[in-house]
C-alpha cells in the first residue's frame, strides 16, 4: 500500500509529467542567470522582477482557473486597462477604496462573461472577445484616450514601494496571499474539484451531481478579479490608469498557463505550475537586460520577442516530449 | 408493503415527436427490476426523467412514499436515486478518489477536503468490489472494466435507494461481471433496489426479480422472471409472437459449413506488443472468422494490426499471397480492408455533421468531379445505402447524433461499404444495438460475404460468434491459443476453449 502523507517525487514526476518541464527550464534559467550575472540573485533585482510581474502572475492564475474548466479568457488585458484607469480616477480616496471597487469592477466584467457563457450559452471564446473589445472601448471613453494621472498625494502609489515588515513590497504580498489562497481553493475544497471536474469532462460533472454553473461562475469571476487587480498594480507601479496598456495580455497568461503544463481542454493543470510559467517569461526578459547590460551583444525590444518566442516553443516542446514517453510507459502496462 | 417507486402514465414529447407515451415502471423495495426494450423504446427517456435529467410533460411519480418532481440528477441524487449511465460518466483525467466521493466528499474545517479520510473511504468501497488499486492515480490509467466499477462503486457509496445501472455489464469480462452481479446481491439483501437495464437478457435470469418491457415509447408489460422465458422477452420487445419467431431462427446468420478456398488474409506468428504477442489467422473469399475470447485477450489489437494502426514487431501478414505491412490505416484502406472500430462515439461518427456527411467522409475523394464533390452522385450514393441498410432517418440531412445507437452503427457500416472493401474488420458491431437492428447488422454481413468477401468478427457475445462465423479463431492473453471450425461451433465449445485455452475440437 502506498504511503499517501509521503510526497513522493516520482510519482510526482509521473502524475504531473506535464509540468515537469517548466520547472526544470525556470530552474536552470534561474541557474544561469545567478552563475553569469554579479547582480542577479540581489535582493533590488528579484523585488522589481517580482514586483513588475506580480500583475502577470494575477492574470495568469485566474486565467489558468478558467482555462482548467475547459474555458478561455480573452478579456483580462483589457478588463486590466479599464480597471487601471478605475484605479486611477479612486486614487485620491486611497488604496482602501480605490483597489476594491477596481477589483469590483474586474469582478463584474468576468461576472458577465459567465452569464454570457453559462445561461447565454455563448462560446467562451466569443464572449470574452466581445468582453475585450468592450472593455477596451470602455477604458477609452472613461479616459478620453488618455492616461489618467493617480493622485500621488493618497496612498494609492505607495502600493509597489511600501513594503510589509520592512522587506517585501506590498504587491507581492498580495500577489503571494492570492497565488496561496487560490493553490489551496482548488487542491482542497470542492469548489477546486469541480471546476477540475467540469473541464475534465463536463456532461459527466452535471450527471454526478456537482453544481458545474457554480463553478464556471466562480472561475470567470476570479479570473475578471485577478485582471481587475493587475489593473490596480499597473495604476500604482505606472502612477497612472493606462487605457491603452493590455493589448496581448490575454495571450502571455495563456501561454503562462500553457507552459505550466495546464491543458488547454481543461481538467488538469496546477497553480504553482502557472505561477512557474509566469516568472519564466518574465525571467527571460531579464535575463536578455542583464546581456545586453554586458554590453557584447545588444538585442532590440523586438529580438527579444522573437527569443522569448522561441524559449516558449523549446518549453512545450520538451513538455510535450515528456508526455508522449510518459504516456507510452502508461499504455505498456 | 408499498413500492419504492411508482410512474405512471408518463408522457414525453420532444419538439412534437411522442419518446414516452404512456410508460409505467413499478419497482419494490430490495428488488432487482430489470427494464428492456428496444433501442427507441423509451428506456433511456424514462431513465432520464426518473434521474431529473428530462421533465415529464404528463404522469405521476411516487418515490419513497412521496410525489417526486425532480429537476435535476443532484436533487436525483440527494432523494436517493444513483445512476450509472451507460456511457461512463465519470471523469478520467481525475483521480479515483475524486470520482468516487466527488459531491459528497469528507471535510475538515467545514471547508478543506480531507484527502487522506477520501482515499481511505474510496479504497474501502472499492474492496467491497475485489478492487485493490491506487485510488490517486487518474481514473483514465486504468482499463474500461475498472473505470466501470468504479462508477458503480460511486453510485453505491451515495447511500442510495435505487440504484439505476444502464448496461453495466456490456464493458466487463465474465468474472468481472459476477463481482458486479456479487454487488446487486449485497445491495438487494441490504433493502436497496437496483433498476438493471441490459440488452444481454440471459443476466436477467441470473439476478433479476421482475422484468417491465417497453416498446414504441410504451410498457407494453411487466412479468415475474421465473415465469418467462428469453423468448418470450423477445418476442414482446419485438411485438411478436414467440412461436413465430422460434420457427424463423433468433438470428438471420447461420454459419454453414461450405469450402472455402482462396486465402485472402494469411496473418502468421504477428506481435505489436505485452497485449499482442502470437496471432496466427487465416481468412478466405466468402469467410467470416470470428475473434473469441475475454476482454483483455487481445482481439482489438489484433484488428489494429491489420489494419495498420500498431507497428508489427515480429510476423508477417500476407494479402492475396503478398506480404502486407501496413504502415498507416490508409494503406490497409488503399489495400481494401476495413475496421469498424469498438467505439463509435471517440472514433466512429462525427455527432454534429449529417448522416449523409457521416457516410460519405472516407469517400470524398472519389467522389470528386473537376475538384469538387459531385453532389448528385453522393446523394444518390447515399440513397441507395440508406435503403439498402433500411437506415431509419427522417431526411439524409439528419444530424446523426438523433440518430438511434443501431442507426449510427448502419451508417457507420455504409460508410465502410461505400468504400467497396474485400475484407472487412468488425469490432463490436452490434455492441449496445437492439435486437431488431441487430439482426438487420448481421443480415448485412451475411450479404456482403455472400457476394465474394470476407469479414473479421469481434464480438463478446459468444451466440453472435456461435451463429456469425464459419471459423472462431480462439485468442488469450494475446495468443492465438485455438481454432473451432463448423461443424463443432457450439457455444460450450466456445466457453470450453476459453477455459482451458487449448484446442477443444481435436
Amino acid at each position: 500500500m502506498l504511503d499517501q502523507n509521503a510526497f513522493d517525487m516520482r510519482k510526482y514526476i509521473s502524475r504531473n509529467p506535464q509540468s515537469v518541464a517548466v520547472w526544470i527550464a525556470l530552474f536552470v534559467l534561474i541557474a544561469f542567470g545567478l552563475l553569469r550575472y554579479d547582480n542577479f540573485g540581489g535582493a533590488y533585482n528579484i523585488t522589481s522582477f517580482l514586483n513588475y510581474n506580480a500583475m502577470f502572475i494575477a492574470i495568469s492564475v485566474g486565467m489558468c482557473f478558467v482555462i482548467l474548466t475547459g474555458g478561455i479568457d480573452l478579456s483580462v488585458g483589457s478588463v486590466a486597462a479599464f480597471t487601471s484607469v478605475v484605479a486611477a480616477y479612486l486614487s485620491p480616496y486611497g488604496i482602501e477604496v480605490a483597489m476594491p471597487l477596481a477589483i469590483l469592477s474586474g469582478v463584474a466584467f468576468g461576472l458577465f462573461n459567465a452569464v454570457c457563457i453559462v445561461f447565454g450559452r455563448i462560446p467562451p471564446f466569443i464572449a470574452t472577445l466581445a468582453t475585450m473589445l468592450g472593455a477596451k472601448g470602455g477604458s477609452l471613453v472613461i479616459s478620453g484616450a488618455q492616461t489618467i494621472a493617480v493622485d500621488w498625494g493618497s496612498n494609492f502609489t505607495q502600493l509597489g514601494m511600501e513594503k510589509a515588515l520592512g522587506i517585501v513590497p506590498w504587491t507581492i504580498v498580495i500577489v503571494g496571499i492570492l497565488v496561496v489562497g487560490l493553490w489551496i481553493v482548488l487542491e482542497m475544497t470542492s469548489l477546486g474539484r469541480t471546476i477540475l471536474a467540469v473541464g475534465g469532462g463536463e456532461d459527466a460533472s452535471v450527471m454526478m451531481g456537482l453544481k458545474v454553473n457554480r463553478a464556471k461562475i466562480f472561475a470567470y469571476a476570479l479570473s475578471g478579479g485577478c485582471a481587475g487587480l493587475a489593473g490596480v498594480f499597473l495604476a500604482s507601479g505606472f502612477g497612472a490608469g493606462q487605457p491603452l496598456e493590455g493589448v496581448g495580455w490575454e495571450l502571455s497568461a495563456i501561454a503562462s498557463v500553457v507552459v505550466g503544463g495546464t491543458l488547454l481542454t481543461g481538467g488538469l493543470g496546477s497553480i504553482p505550475a502557472t505561477v512557474a510559467g509566469a516568472l519564466l517569461l518574465g525571467l527571460v526578459f531579464n535575463i536578455l537586460n542583464f546581456e545586453n547590460g554586458k554590453g557584447w551583444i545588444s538585442f532590440s525590444a523586438y529580438w527579444q520577442m522573437v527569443i522569448r518566442g522561441a524559449f516558449l516553443f523549446a518549453v512545450i516542446l520538451f513538455q510535450t516530449r515528456v508526455m508522449n514517453r510518459q504516456s507510452n510507459v502508461e499504455f505498456a502496462k | 408493503m408499498a413500492p419504492l417507486l411508482t410512474m405512471t402514465g408518463i408522457k414525453k414529447h420532444f419538439g412534437g415527436v411522442p419518446a414516452l407515451r404512456n410508460a409505467s415502471l413499478e419497482i419494490e423495495p430490495g428488488e432487482v427490476h430489470a427494464l428492456i426494450g428496444q433501442n427507441g423504446a423509451g428506456k433511456s427517456t424514462l431513465i432520464k426523467i426518473l434521474t431529473g435529467l428530462y421533465r415529464r410533460d404528463e404522469g405521476e411519480v411516487t418515490f419513497a412514499g412521496a410525489p417526486s418532481h425532480l429537476s435535476s440528477p443532484r436533487e436525483a441524487q440527494n432523494a436517493g436515486i444513483a445512476t450509472i449511465y451507460q456511457e461512463l460518466n465519470l471523469v478520467p483525467l481525475r483521480s479515483v478518489s475524486e470520482n468516487v466521493v466527488m459531491g459528497q466528499e469528507p471535510k475538515s474545517f467545514g471547508f478543506m477536503i480531507n484527502w487522506p479520510e477520501a482515499h481511505k473511504r474510496t479504497r474501502e468501497i472499492l474492496s467491497r468490489f475485489g478492487i485493490e488499486i491506487d485510488v490517486t492515480a487518474p481514473l483514465g490509467s486504468y482499463s474500461t472494466a475498472i473505470q466501470q466499477l468504479v462508477a458503480i462503486a460511486r453510485a453505491v457509496s451515495m447511500d442510495a435507494k435505487l440504484v439505476i445501472m444502464d448496461e453495466p455489464t456490456s464493458s466487463l469480462d465474465s468474472s468481472e461481471v459476477e463481482i458486479l452481479f456479487g454487488v446487486v446481491r449485497e445491495l438487494k439483501s441490504s433493502g436497496v433496489s437496483v433498476l438493471y437495464v441490459s440488452h444481454f437478457l440471459d443476466e436477467l435470469f441470473q439476478i433479476c426479480d421482475r422484468v417491465t418491457i417497453m416498446r414504441d415509447g410504451q410498457t407494453v408489460g411487466c412479468r415475474e422472471i421465473t415465469d418467462t422465458s428469453k423468448l418470450d422477452l423477445i418476442a414482446a420487445m419485438l411485438g411478436r409472437n414467440a412461436k413465430e419467431i422460434e420457427a424463423e431462427g433468433l438470428t438471420e446468420l447461420a454459419g454453414g459449413s461450405a469450402a472455402f478456398d482462396e486465402v485472402v488474409l494469411a496473418v502468421d506468428k504477428v506481435a505489436t506488443g505485452p497485449r499482442l504477442s502470437d496471432f496466427s489467422m487465416s481468412l478466405h473469399r466468402g469467410e467470416i472468422v470470428g475473434l473469441g475470447g475475454l476482454l483483455g485477450s487481445g482481439r482489438t489489437e489484433a484488428a489494429r494490426s491489420i489494419f495498420g494502426l500498431d507497428t508489427l514487431t515480429s510476423g508477417t501478414i500476407r494479402l492475396k499471397g503478398k506480404e502486407f505491412k501496413p504502415a498507416e490505416p490508409s494503406e490497409a484502406i488503399r489495400a481494401r480492408i476495413g475496421f469498424l472500430t469498438e467505439d463509435r462515439k471517440a472514433e466512429g461518427i462525427v455527432p454534429d455533421m449529417s448522416v449523409r456527411e457521416n457516410l460519405t467522409l472516407a469517400l470524398l475523394p472519389s467522389l470528386r468531379r473537376n475538384g469538387q464533390i459531385d453532389r448528385d452522385r453522393e446523394k444518390e450514393l447515399v440513397d441507395e445505402f440508406i435503403r439498402k441498410l433500411g437506415i431509419k432517418t427522417s431526411h439524409m440531412d439528419q444530424p446523426i447524433r438523433e440518430l438511434s445507437g443501431g442507426n449510427q452503427q448502419k451508417v457507420l457500416l455504409a460508410r465502410w461499404l461505400a468504400t467497396k472493401p474485400d475484407i472487412l474488420i468488425l469490432d463490436e458491431p452490434t455492441r449496445g444495438v437492439d435486437v431488431g437492428a441487430k439482426r438487420e447488422i448481421q443480415a448485412i454481413i451475411r450479404t456482403f460475404v455472400d457476394e465474394g468477401h470476407a469479414v473479421i468478427l469481434i464480438s463478446s457475445e459468444f451466440e453472435e460468434l456461435v451463429e456469425g462465423a464459419n471459423r472462431i479463431v480462439v485468442m488469450h492473453e494475446g495468443k492465438a491459443v485455438s481454432e473451432l471450425t463448423n461443424p463443432g461451433i457450439t457455444e460450450n465449445a466456445l466457453v470450453r476453449a476459453l477455459a482451458h485455452h487449448e484446442d477443444a475440437t481435436t
